[in-house]
């Protein structure tokens, strides 16, 4: 029982990092139809911006160690902003010229994107894993039977903090009603008054400043970071959003706990060795079965 | 103006496969004149392939340092028979197929006469075949998976096998220490870990002990937190962690975040300047086996520690020790051999016998592999390495 709700909690603490990627990946794919493969690789560059602020607030906090939940957070935001500018750039210059080409295009260009990232990380970065610094002071918890750390705490809540702003975001605000509309039909909603430009970009932003909390929060988790770090969860994270449905953002949340709680059962269980196969059985499984998702609404598509 | 856009990516392309020219360490050869070289009385070439960047970065960095000292001491002594040796370095990125292009490349481009290399075992399996088809000798520092010097008659290693490091520790713990019940984690992508975690749980059972639990990660996992719960009820006096030091670290810091606390224990494999960095204080008590003590009062040892420190500024690893003791032996061997070709080098190295090496004394049995190599034991106490314990392996 313990060993089962330990499982339980590990992979909660995972799949909030998921949900927070695949959030990044359902609203693009909402409002542009274009799965953004580069969106992995903003969260290994959020993680990055992390690492080097906090190990410049290392160097210069007075103390020298800056066990400090506001240096966090400022660490936090200042990552949120670089990725939310590289968001708006991205969008800017990779995929607003190709609007109007066919969805491949865009595709593509996505995939180029992710390369750059990828392989321009190692170029400025190095390619050797670093080791991400520790930002507040580390605790265990004792829960009742089982054990963690207030780093899990701190994810959860975090995470729990984001996801119920941009729920917000995109039920109770303005914005979020000219963002429902353009991913309804954005030729109509600019014919309606809708910038959908500018919807676009924002939607970018807020998309990769989720990717940079994500980076941030995986950090603190698991420091070991290297420029390739965003491949496997992007790709995951993926998974998640096909799973709760892409294009919907409650089935993001759901399909990135989903994947991490099963992840963290076939990993302690004697099937550990197929833990990174276990997502990808479920996409098939998922393809095969429902290919709109757990929440998706089937539509069909004329042609 | 389109077609001159799509000219210049031709030629960026271009120039982006020719690649760039290995590193070499005291001047540039091209490689025409390289080949020249080794034919007429010029430098002799010998070719290092190693992880200088990506996920065992350290492994590669200090196997280079040991290797560049030693080569600069033999240089200065007068190098081999009047010749001074030149090093050429490729870097592999901690990558097995990488390692296979790295080795192709110095043996058909550069010509080297004998191949230095690697410390993962996974990619001194992938370069072997290679330098054996092509009769160029390596001789492997630190790669300890048995099967590494069966892929020919032309493949050498300085350090001893997981045959007998992975029972050494087990005796160890079972017998000196009094362990009962030990539990295994190994990384089933690395040939390494897989046959030190079999043969240490063979020789644990053996002696008495018992496995309680066993569990697998994939080399580049950031999450051991799943595998650690299945461990933890188990409740394991100890943990047999046959990995790389850059997964260890992580792995210490999970058990004690899950309230792990028996002490991890594990191979060469967390041999690394950067092991206590990343573990922390994760890592108090935990113990593992190296192949030399740089507390060791003998002369050949105190030499060579005072020589890195001075350049590097570090204390060199059991890493960059076998290396430097690779350098050593294979100039060793060739002053010894008539002539530097494949065959005759081989021979040479072969009959290697009595060599004081800073690992201890370096005899070559019929396997090619070393007999006799001690094991040092080293724990992490207070953040510091301290020597816990010495085996000296039987002579057989």
């Amino acid at each position: 029982m313990q060993e089962l709700l330990q499982n339980l909690l590990n992979g909660i603490a995972v799949g909030a990092i998921y949900a927070l990627i695949a959030l990044g990946y359902t609203m693009v794919y909402g409002i542009l139809k274009l799965i953004n493969f580069a969106h992995g690789d903003v969260f290994m560059l959020g993680a990055f911006v992390g690492y080097y602020a906090g190990r410049w607030a290392a160097a210069h906090a007075n103390s020298g160690h800056p066990a400090n939940y506001f240096i966090a957070g400022g660490i936090m935001l200042l990552s949120m902003a670089v990725c939310g500018v590289f968001g708006y750039l991205n969008e800017r210059i990779a995929y607003r010229p190709l609007r109007n080409s066919p969805r491949i295009a865009s595709l593509i260009t996505a995939i180029g994107v992710s390369f750059l990232l990828e392989y321009g990380g190692q170029f400025v970065f190095g390619p050797d894993p670093k080791f991400f610094p520790t930002l507040t002071p580390k605790h265990i918890v004792h829960l009742g039977g089982i054990v963690t750390t207030n780093y899990q705490i701190i994810v959860l809540v975090v995470a729990v903090i984001f996801m119920g702003l941009l729920q917000y975001i995109i039920y109770g605000t303005k914005f979020g009603r000219a963002m429902r509309a353009v991913s309804y039909n954005f030729e109509i909603a600019s014919l309606m008054g809708i910038p959908v430009d500018r919807v676009i970009s924002t939607t970018f932003v807020i998309g990769s400043a989720l990717a940079a909390v994500a980076g941030i929060l995986f950090g603190l988790s698991y420091p070991k970071i290297e420029p390739l770090m965003g491949i496997m969860p992007g790709l995951k994270a993926f998974i998640a959003a096909v799973l709760g449905g892409i294009g919907n953002v409650p089935g993001a949340v759901v399909g990135g706990l989903t994947i991490g709680i099963v992840e963290a059962f076939v990993g302690g269980s004697q099937f550990s060795n197929f833990r990174d196969a276990i997502a990808f059985v479920i996409l098939i499984a998922i393809l095969l079965f429902r290919p709109s998702g757990l929440f998706g609404k089937y539509e069909a598509e004329k042609v | 103006m389109r077609k001159l856009g799509s000219l210049a990516v031709v030629v960026l392309l271009s120039l982006s496969l020719t690649g760039c020219p290995p590193k070499s360490e005291s001047g540039t050869a091209t490689n025409a004149t390289a080949n020249a070289d080794n034919a007429a009385g010029g430098d002799i070439l010998i070719g290092e392939y190693g992880s200088l960047t990506g996920n065992q970065a350290t492994f590669g960095q200090s196997t280079h340092q040991g290797i560049i000292i030693a080569a600069d001491e033999i240089n200065a002594a007068g190098g081999v028979n009047g010749r001074k040796i030149k090093i050429l370095t490729e870097d592999d990125q901690s990558k097995p197929e990488e390692a296979a292009t790295a080795v192709s490349k110095l043996i058909s481009q550069n010509s080297v006469v004998a191949i230095l290399g690697e410390v993962a075992s996974s990619a001194s399996l992938a370069a072997a075949p290679i330098c054996q088809s092509n009769k160029v000798p390596m001789i492997t520092p630190s790669s300890t998976n048995p099967e590494v010097t069966k892929k020919g008659d032309y493949i050498f290693r300085m350090c001893f096998t997981d045959d007998y490091q992975g029972p050494a520790m087990a005796d160890y713990t079972a017998k000196q220490l009094g362990t009962k019940t030990a539990a295994i984690l190994t990384d089933v992508k690395n040939d390494y870990s897989v046959f030190l975690g079999r043969d240490f749980e063979r020789r644990f059972t053996e002696d008495g002990g018992k496995i309680v639990a066993k569990a697998s990660y994939s080399n580049g996992d950031s999450d051991f937190r799943a595998q650690l719960t299945s461990i933890k009820p188990s409740n394991p006096q100890i943990l047999w962690v046959p990995g790389y030091y850059t997964d260890v670290g992580q792995i210490a810091q999970q058990a004690r975040d899950l309230g792990i606390t028996a002490p991890l224990v594990g191979g060469d494999g967390w041999v690394s300047p950067k092991l206590v960095e990343i573990g922390g204080k994760a890592l108090e008590g935990c113990f593992y086996a190296n192949h030399y003590s740089y507390d060791d009062p003998s002369p050949v040892v105190h030499n060579f520690v005072e020589k890195y420190k001075q350049r590097f500024g570090a204390k060199p690893d059991g890493m960059a020790a076998l290396a430097y003791d690779a350098m050593y032996v294979l100039a060793d061997s060739m002053k010894r051999a008539k002539k530097l070709d494949g065959p005759t080098l081989r021979d040479a190295i072969a009959a290697t016998k009595g060599y004081q090496g800073v690992t201890g004394t370096i005899n070559l049995g019929p396997d090619r592999n070393p007999i006799g190599k001690k094991l040092v034991i080293e724990e992490v106490k207070n953040g510091q390495l301290v020597v816990k314990g010495t085996i000296q392996q039987q002579q057989h």
